[in-house]
């Protein structure tokens, strides 16, 4: 008998039944065709200046930082704002990032996954979620997933439009815009805020495997004045 | 590892007395408590959640067979290799062939409580392949030695001078003068350290908090990065879980992670929670080449079909630990082996047995304050008494506590006698024949710390009947 | 409900019935003058708790029948501990749940069944308390009576109408003092460091006087503060609002 079969048929002897009849998986397999959300909290919800706020305040209440632009042309004068000590950036080869006017903010940019020595990396989300102030970052050509983890400090640039409620959008965004059934990438990452480990004495402290510092750039019209009267 | 947890009460005598883990877990006392509460202060619909997040893992158990063979099936669709082993020592193997056949000299690990259980550090080396520890809590105890004693932050025990100490002793090549004094800087040195290993690792190894059966997904949830530093990098992922974590679909999983992190470390989620499914792409620019799943039984089917059965729906997320007054009393280690706390007394009896593990489920006073903060409801009082009914049956505990115990029992239904030894107790303790009472064997734990409580030398039954009379 | 008074059913405990008869006393004199008829059925001895934690299920099951006729015939039973009020109202239905004789006289009983400080603040709203006592108290919530039957208001709302009394809070209110039946025996150095830790934060509150609603606990506490010499009062809380404090504290 295959691992396999042992350990099916020790899990059907011990609920005391055989397989599942046809109707039985027939029930279980369309609660997988069709998933459906289950309680959404309250602080998934709001119109687009709310979600907005809300996501500005929990990411950086993860202790990362968010400054608001109008259009991504800003993108590299943000960067350089923000990290003015940096000379050279990796970024991820996505056409909002690629062209954009790095040597005019004063840094060498370079396309492509991240090395070991890469001290800032630059990522564009796939989405974000208002309710916890989380990224999704998802693996492909255009997205390196170490990008996310290898360089010191990390700058992710999100549009306002793919700023979600709940994690819950985001799977049926992901599930509309494939076009096959395996609609998942190799990897999606839900990040919020810089690493950060309490395994020391159990006080918390930030930047041990993963990037130290994370900066968040969010991208729309008419954002900085919306987040600056909303506080 | 060999389980010490026979020897629960030696091991306790030895927490209590070790003054560095006292102040360890002095430090951590109030603090779970505090960050749960300030957790679910975020999430006013908490406990509607908490319900649902119960309801999805208990309908999972009942379909456990159905769900892993979906599961395992899109894992192979999406180029995966699943490996179903009923023991530990299949897994073992299963993971040693992997490695073998990837070439592998060096293997990073992040945080599994599986490969603990099947203690797959110590088989790897036996064949010449070295494992690393990139948790920092999971390396430090490398270095020392030990095994982890919680299951979210393993070197609870150690203090920062300690963890100075041991990266001295093992980092070698640095400077010897080189400050180690504050967090900082020992941080950024396991930082440097480690990003090394991570490089040049030819496998790397990670658990799973969940398995999505929709997507053949698995997941983890972090806050260092280095579980994604170690799946991402080396050619072969290998994710070690075991087959009652199966979740139906991403929003089921999304539900549990609303309670996971809120429940031990007050965040909404954790800095990283990464799904992983398959191998990289055929365009993607890194990821591994290779995703293997192991999944291990190892005893679990067969609890499915006790009344310990509850205990398979943990999420791992180490609340019960956190606010358990054993636990912090003694730490983790004191239990003897992989899991403690709650979560270890409910399950451990169940992997290894009940004479390898009964104290564990007798070490409580029931008060419940586990079930009361497990995001997933577990009955945990009801399953510790589950198992001592089973070691009551098999003999245990025998003699005096046994006798002692019948006699109770014997007499409690038996109101006349009863009330005739209860008169002639209450006179003798009247009488200070206490302190002689209080040697018989089994009572002396009492007065090694309290004092006997002096009696008014009669019943309340017997008062109120003179009462009655005099009327 | 019979005749004009509720006849309530005292289960005093074997703990009460051994160790401090007046907390049984000072329970039938708030029942009265919460306008019950009291009896204290003379065949009671245990309610199987010691039986039931330690997994002696059939020697629990013997008890519980026991017990279960012994109440058959009352309105209400009542019991001045959380643990053995909540024995009787969740464990016995789970005990007998199988035996189709008893299950629903199990149930039966359970529904009936009251801890007396949640009884006599829910059910029958006593309000006649003349106790004045100008003290400030710290209050052990046992963890049965906490978790089992949500009590922990029902006895502040009592106290609240003793003339004079503060409540002081104790820094980890919810946490066990570490009785446990058999567990502080068996396993008597966690139960030490249990009970030392309650000791502390009674200390630590200030409080000269420490009630309770389980005698169990309260022995605890009361046998770990004298062995180190701290002169708190401890009483059982239905021995302060029967204003029954005659006999030194526990």
């Amino acid at each position: 008998m295959s691992g396999r079969e042992q350990i099916l048929a020790r899990i059907r002897d011990a609920l005391g039944r055989g397989p599942l009849d046809a109707a039985g998986a027939a029930t279980l397999a369309a609660r997988l065709q069709a998933p459906s959300a289950n309680r959404l909290p309250a602080a998934s919800r709001g119109d687009r200046a709310t979600l907005l706020r809300r996501f500005a305040a929990k990411v950086r209440r993860a202790e990362a930082t968010l400054v608001p632009l109008e259009t991504l042309a800003e993108v590299p004068q943000a960067v350089a704002q923000r990290f003015p000590q940096a000379d050279a950036v990796r970024v991820a080869p996505h056409p909002d990032l690629a062209s954009l006017a790095w040597p005019a903010a004063g840094l060498a940019a370079s396309l492509g996954p991240a090395r070991a020595d890469d001290r800032l990396g630059v990522s564009r989300a796939y989405a974000a979620v208002a309710e916890s102030g989380t990224l999704v970052l998802c693996s492909g050509p255009a997205s390196p997933t170490t990008l996310n983890f290898l360089p010191d400090c990390h700058v992710v640039v999100v549009h306002a439009a793919d700023v979600a409620g709940a994690y819950e959008a985001v799977w049926a965004r992901l599930r509309e815009q494939a076009d096959s059934a395996a609609f998942l990438p190799r990897t999606v990452n839900w990040i919020t805020g810089p690493s950060r480990t309490a395994d020391i004495e159990q006080t918390l402290y930030l930047g041990i495997h993963g990037p130290r510092q994370l900066h968040v750039l969010l991208v729309g019209t008419g954002l900085v004045e919306l987040l600056e009267e909303g506080g | 590892m060999d389980p010490t947890s026979h020897a629960f009460p030696a091991n306790v005598e030895r927490a209590l007395a070790d003054r560095s883990l006292q102040e360890a877990l002095a430090r951590t006392a109030a603090g779970f408590p505090k960050k749960r509460l300030e957790g679910i202060a975020t999430l006013p619909e908490f406990e509607l959640v908490r319900d649902q997040a119960t309801a999805i893992r208990e309908h999972v158990l009942d379909h456990l067979d159905w769900y892993l063979e979906r599961f395992a099936a899109q894992v192979e669709a999406a180029g995966g290799t699943v490996h179903w082993c009923a023991d530990a020592a299949a897994a073992r193997a299963a993971v040693l062939n992997i490695c073998q056949q990837a070439g592998a000299r060096s293997v990073t690990k992040g945080k599994s409580m599986i490969g603990e259980e099947i203690a797959i550090n110590d088989h790897l080396e036996a064949h010449g392949i070295t494992p690393v520890e990139t948790d920092l809590g999971e390396y430090i105890i490398q270095l020392r030695g030990e095994a982890p004693s919680h299951i979210v932050a393993p070197a609870l025990h150690v203090s920062r001078p300690q963890v100075a100490a041991a990266f001295r002793e093992h980092h070698l090549g640095l400077p010897r003068e080189r400050p180690l004094e504050t967090p900082r800087e020992l941080l950024d040195e396991a930082r440097a350290v480690l990003r090394d290993r991570f490089l040049a690792a030819d496998v790397g190894i990670t658990g799973a908090n969940m398995l999505v059966a929709e997507t053949g997904s698995t997941l983890i949830v972090t806050n260092e990065g280095n579980g994604d530093l170690t799946q991402t990098l080396p050619r072969v992922h290998v994710v070690l879980a075991s087959i009652e974590k199966v979740v139906p679909t991403l929003e089921d999983a999304s539900t549990l992670l609303r309670v996971l992190a809120r429940s031990i470390t007050g965040q909404e989620q954790t800095a990283y929670t990464t799904f992983s499914t398959g191998p990289r792409r055929a365009d993607d620019p890194d990821g591994p080449e290779a995703f293997h799943v192991v999944l291990l039984d190892n005893g679990r089917s067969r609890l499915l079909g006790t009344p310990a059965r509850a205990i398979l729906r943990c999420i791992r997320c180490g609340a019960c630990l956190g606010h358990c007054p054993v636990y912090g009393a003694v730490g983790g280690h004191a239990y003897g082996w992989v899991y403690s706390g709650p979560m270890g007394a409910a399950l451990t009896p169940g992997l290894l047995g009940l004479p390898e593990a009964q104290h564990l489920a007798h070490a409580s006073t029931l008060c419940g304050r586990c079930e009361a903060v497990c995001p997933v409801r577990i009955p945990i009082p009801a399953i510790l008494r589950y198992w001592r009914g089973q070691s009551w049956t098999q003999g245990w505990p025998g003699g005096l506590p046994r006798l002692g115990l019948r006699a109770w029992a014997w007499l409690a239904r038996r109101p006349r006698a009863y009330r005739r030894v209860t008169a002639l107790t209450a006179r003798l303790l009247r009488r200070g024949a206490g302190p002689a009472l209080a040697r018989l064997p089994g009572l002396a734990g009492w007065s090694a710390t309290r004092d006997l409580p002096v009696s008014e030398g009669s019943t309340f039954l017997a008062q109120w009947q003179a009462r009655r009379h005099d009327r | 409900m019979s005749g004009a008074l509720p006849h309530v059913g005292l289960l005093v405990t074997c703990l009460v019935d051994l160790f401090r008869p007046s907390v049984g006393f000072a329970s039938v004199r708030l029942l009265e003058r919460a306008g019950c008829r009291v009896t204290v059925p003379p065949q009671q001895t245990c309610c199987g708790q010691p039986a039931f934690s330690q997994g002696a299920d059939d020697a629990a099951r013997a008890i519980a029948r026991q017990v279960i006729e012994t109440f058959a015939d009352f309105d209400y039973v009542v019991l001045p501990s959380g643990s053995c009020a909540a024995t009787l109202r969740r464990h016995y239905p789970e005990l007998l749940a199988d035996d189709p004789a008893w299950a629903a006289r199990a149930r039966q009983l359970a529904e009936r069944t009251y801890e007396l400080t949640s009884f006599l603040d829910e059910i029958v709203q006593l309000t006649d308390i003349t106790t004045v006592r100008d003290a400030e108290f710290a209050y052990h919530d046992s963890c049965s009576g906490l978790r089992e039957l949500g009590i922990r208001a029902q006895p502040r709302r009592l106290l609240e109408l003793v003339d004079g009394l503060r409540e002081v809070p104790l820094a980890n209110p919810e946490g066990c003092c570490g009785f446990g039946g058999a567990f502080c025996v068996k396993y008597a150095s966690i139960a030490s460091r249990m009970a030392a830790d309650k000791a502390d934060q009674v200390d630590g509150s200030g409080a000269g006087l420490l009630l309770g609603g389980d005698l169990g606990c309260l022995l605890n506490l009361a046998g770990t503060l004298r062995r180190r010499g701290q002169p708190t009062e401890v009483r059982h809380v239905a021995e302060l609002l029967a204003d029954l404090t005659d006999l030194p504290g526990i």
